[in-house]
């Protein structure tokens, strides 16, 4: 018989909410462990979203997305900074025009209000160009809401999964969840893992692994997601995170600078039956373009470095649904805002097991919330001068694009949780992410991911499974 | 050391910095070296000399400057040799990341940062792959989509091989030369596609690497869409109409595991836009003189960092240009800076020339190097301004995929002076 490891909580997922729930569940003092299915986390709906965090005006007013992203929203400053994660709070702008228009922002205003968000205004005018210079001059008025911001989003999950890890979280990738049996006032996961408490993040395939655990009939479909991604050096067509008036399918596009300093055009809205991959479609490209060239019709096209689609979890209510019952929690349904929400969910969740008696009595007593990075490209030439000659690799340019050195990848091989891919490494560090997008520093990744980890060069992978770069030797290679 | 008060790091004088030391900033130090120009270094982020010619491991370098065929890494250490001989200085593992208007570079190595000022640059930073994401290629983004250079990278300098069953899109000289090295490995090279109607490499290359291995090219033809989510598992390829759009029911799925792209070549000209310096929206390289001085005095660009060569026997050359009047440059002390008395203006059946700007020089001839856009005939190739016509050249041939020179009388490089392509009838 298998041995059968014990952890106070089980937390399924290693999305941006699996991965704050592990770090606050951890603070919080239980024993965590953390299965991912997939070669990383934020490799799934994470990995390719907009990066927004919302004001918080959007959702109805006393439902669970309304509260939690306003919350949510409020915590993102300091987390960031525990995190060290890229977040900037630049202000959005819901663009519309004629009275029409005006009255639909003021609605927006006002349930803004209702919802608690500060910081909002209606700006019309010159006001409205001033703000934007490369806005349409088609929309007059906007609705300005200055607590708006931008960050990574796979960022932010891996550093709070790191901070989780560095404070003794346990992470098992490549672990896809095949059993739960309800066993001895708990979980049995796999056949291996046990705890009174599990945390059902799965995202898209949150309703599958709940039916594991006898929790049948919940719905989830995905909504396919489609961006484009423009040049840093277009970054500055807009200052703010543009919209237009949202619509039933979503908030629409927009065209937003992102926390790394590129320009995002999305997503597209598309519901899709069970099963459907990340790929993106001409029609979904082209609606992108056309929508952003309305809002900004200066938009920068030739500066396209990629383009890319994910897909956003949406339940039967279209609102979050978070549940627990006999120590499963259970969330279906987290689209958008479930980046903005997720320190909220994490929050909630902690409550909520916490109420039923399934958290150790005091919060882990030397939890320490940071987690630093080092970014040679953040200080000063004297600062990064410095480093350098402490520790040479940061001088090392491996990626000329991004300007991230061996230092920065060698960091993000070792630091928790540690990338094991091609993929992994540029989530963390960048490389790869440039307007080159790879060409020149792939092969040496792919030497740097063998030396670190200590495998054949003919293993390394860009992502998951049978995603291997150059899986045999030449003739003569050895 | 560097001040930590004012946060600035020291300055470091330099006579002639040269940014790259791949072949055209090898050929412009040892020009330079030469024409009495000492105190000359080269900052190159790669840990060796030479750019991308080590991966070049192929035959057909150097037939025009040595008179004999060589091989990349060859054709290379001849002029690591001619700077090795020189003493002239180059520093490795060198990145310049800033450059700024009065020629101070900043350079990031594993032995620190510095700032050097210069008297003199010449930009020889080379050029960059076209990625995927510049292609209107749908579907997913799983491994197996590498640009031809980073797979020629993994081949000849890792000994990695990253596929099996290869779909190249595009007929570019690196395209075409992978197809046969990939061939030469034991992969199937099923297709070759060019979105042209005519091919964008070499003559020589179609022959020799896609002729003589019977791999099919594929014209007006592109890849649309690639399936496979852990790894390419197929890629569909369609024909295009006149002006490259897909045409529906063209379409054709073609079973593979690696696609390799070989899309177009791009300068590589931050450092060149952050220090203000013009750029042609056409070469998307500097706006240079005949001397490959750029729109600040003191600086020349030469190389793919310019405008895309085929041969890099044309590289060195550029080179030598620009090395050579970077010499100029410092001996003469004064600096006269007089503006250009001509531009020449790329119209009809030329898509850019190099140079654009004429002034400051004393040769009685000016070669000037184009491109065309489109295939010629039985051609006329005509210069003029507004004083008349300058010169009227028959031409027999000229492709898009093969720089072009024609030389031009000085003396009548005035105005403005249109270089075009007159077809007969």
């Amino acid at each position: 018989m298998e041995t059968v490891t014990r952890y106070d909580v089980i937390v399924i997922g290693g999305g941006v909410v699996g991965s704050l729930t592990a770090r606050e569940l951890t603070r919080l003092g239980a024993r965590v462990l953390v299965l991912e299915a997939k070669s990383d986390v934020a490799s799934g709906t994470t990995a390719a979203n907009s990066g927004i965090v919302h004001a918080g005006f959007d959702a109805e007013t006393g439902t669970n997305k309304a509260k939690l992203n306003v919350r949510g929203s409020a915590m993102m400053p300091a987390l960031t900074k525990e995190l060290s994660v890229r977040y900037q709070q630049i202000g959005a702008l819901v663009t519309a025009s004629g009275d029409e228009g005006l009255a639909g922002l003021e609605k927006l205003l006002e349930r803004g209000k209702k919802n608690g968000v500060s910081g909002l205004s209606i700006v019309r005018g010159e006001a409205l160009r001033a703000l934007e210079p490369n806005l349409s001059t088609e929309l007059d008025c906007a609705l300005f809401a200055t607590t708006s911001g931008i960050v990574c989003p796979y960022g932010l999950a891996i550093a709070a999964m790191g901070n989780a890890m560095d404070n003794g979280a346990t992470l098992l990738r490549n672990t896809p969840v095949t059993s739960i049996e309800a066993t001895d006032g708990g979980y049995l996961v796999n056949g291996t893992y046990f705890a009174k408490a599990v945390v059902d993040a799965a995202g898209l395939a949150a309703h599958k692994v709940a039916a594991l655990a006898g929790f049948t009939g919940l719905k989830q479909h995905p909504r396919r997601g489609e961006y484009l991604l423009l040049d840093r050096n277009c970054g500055g067509t807009v200052k703010h995170t543009v919209f237009t008036l949202p619509t039933k399918a979503g908030k629409g596009i927009l065209v937003s600078p992102t926390a790394d300093g590129n320009l995002l055009l999305g997503p597209t809205a598309e519901d899709l039956p069970e099963g459907v991959n990340c790929a993106v479609t001409a029609a979904g490209q082209d609606k992108i373009i056309a929508t952003a060239k309305k809002m900004v019709p200066s938009v920068p096209l030739g500066g396209r470095i990629t383009s890319f689609a994910g897909l956003r979890a949406v339940g039967e209510s279209g609102d979050f649904e978070i549940s627990q019952k006999n120590g499963f929690v259970i969330l279906t349904g987290i689209e958008s805002p479930g980046l903005s929400a997720a320190p909220a969910i994490a929050e909630l969740i902690g409550e909520m097991l916490g109420e039923a008696g399934l958290l150790p009595e005091k919060p882990m007593a030397n939890f320490d919330p940071v987690r630093t990075v080092v970014r040679p490209k953040e200080m000063t030439d004297v600062e990064r001068d410095a480093l350098i000659r402490r520790d040479p690799a940061y001088g090392r340019i491996v990626c000329r694009c991004e300007e991230v050195s061996e230092g920065e990848i060698r960091d993000a091989l070792r630091q928790n949780p540690p990338a094991l891919t091609i993929d992994g490494i540029k989530r963390r560090t960048r490389a790869t992410m440039g307007r080159c997008q790879g060409g020149f520093c792939t092969p040496s990744l792919v030497a740097l991911v063998s030396r670190e980890r200590k495998i054949d060069e003919t293993k390394v992978a860009k992502g998951d499974g049978n995603s291997i770069i150059a899986d045999r030797r030449t003739k003569g290679g050895n | 050391m560097a001040n930590e008060k004012t946060n600035a790091l020291p300055e470091i004088k330099v006579g002639l910095l040269v940014i790259g030391a791949g072949p055209a900033g090898l050929a412009a130090a040892v020009a330079a070296y030469d024409r009495g120009v000492r105190d000359i270094l080269i900052c190159e982020r790669q840990d060796f000399a030479g750019g991308i010619l080590p991966q070049c491991i192929h035959n057909g370098f150097g037939l025009k400057r040595f008179g004999e065929e060589l091989t990349g890494p060859e054709y290379a250490g001849r002029y690591e040799k001619m700077a090795e001989e020189r003493g002239i200085r180059i520093e490795y593992g060198a990145t310049v990341t800033k450059l700024s208007h009065d020629r101070h570079a900043t350079v990031l190595s594993d032995k620190g940062m510095r700032v050097y000022a210069a008297d003199a640059v010449i930009l020889a930073m080379g050029c960059r792959e076209r990625p995927r994401g510049a292609l209107p290629v749908v579907g997913t983004r799983p491994a197996g989509i590498y640009t031809a250079g980073c797979a020629q990278k993994m081949v000849n300098r890792m000994g990695l091989l990253p596929g099996r069953e290869i779909v190249i899109l595009g007929s570019g000289d690196i395209g075409l030369i992978m197809a046969r090295r990939m061939t030469l490995e034991g992969a199937h090279v099923k297709a070759v596609c060019e979105v042209m109607d005519h091919p964008g490499g070499l003559r020589r290359n179609i022959v020799q690497c896609l002729d003589d291995f019977g791999i099919p090219l594929y014209l007006s033809t592109t890849v649309v869409e690639v399936e496979g989510d852990e790894r390419v598992t197929s890629v569909t390829l369609a024909e295009v109409d006149e002006r490259r759009r897909p045409i529906p029911g063209t379409e054709r799925k073609v079973p593979c595991d690696t696609l390799l792209l070989s899309v177009g070549l791009i300068p590589e000209n931050e450092l060149t836009r952050q220090a203000g310096i013009e750029i042609d929206p056409v070469t998307n390289g500097a706006a240079v003189r005949e001397n490959r001085e750029t729109s600040i005095p003191g600086v020349f660009a030469c190389g793919n960092v310019l405008h895309v060569h085929d041969l890099v026997d044309f590289v060195s050359e550029e080179g030598e240009i620009a090395g050579n009047a970077a010499a100029d440059y410092l001996e003469n002390a004064k600096k006269i800076e007089t503006a250009p008395v001509a531009k020449i203006v790329a119209k009809n059946g030329v898509r850019y020339t190099v140079p654009e700007l004429i002034g400051n020089g004393n040769t009685p001839k000016v070669t000037v190097f184009f491109r065309v856009s489109d295939s010629f005939r039985d051609a006329t190739l005509i210069a003029e301004n507004e004083n008349g016509q300058i010169l009227a050249k028959k031409v027999r041939r000229m492709v898009p995929g093969e720089m072009q020179r024609v030389d031009l009388p000085r003396e009548k490089l005035v105005g403005t002076v249109t270089l075009s392509v007159a077809t007969q009838g």
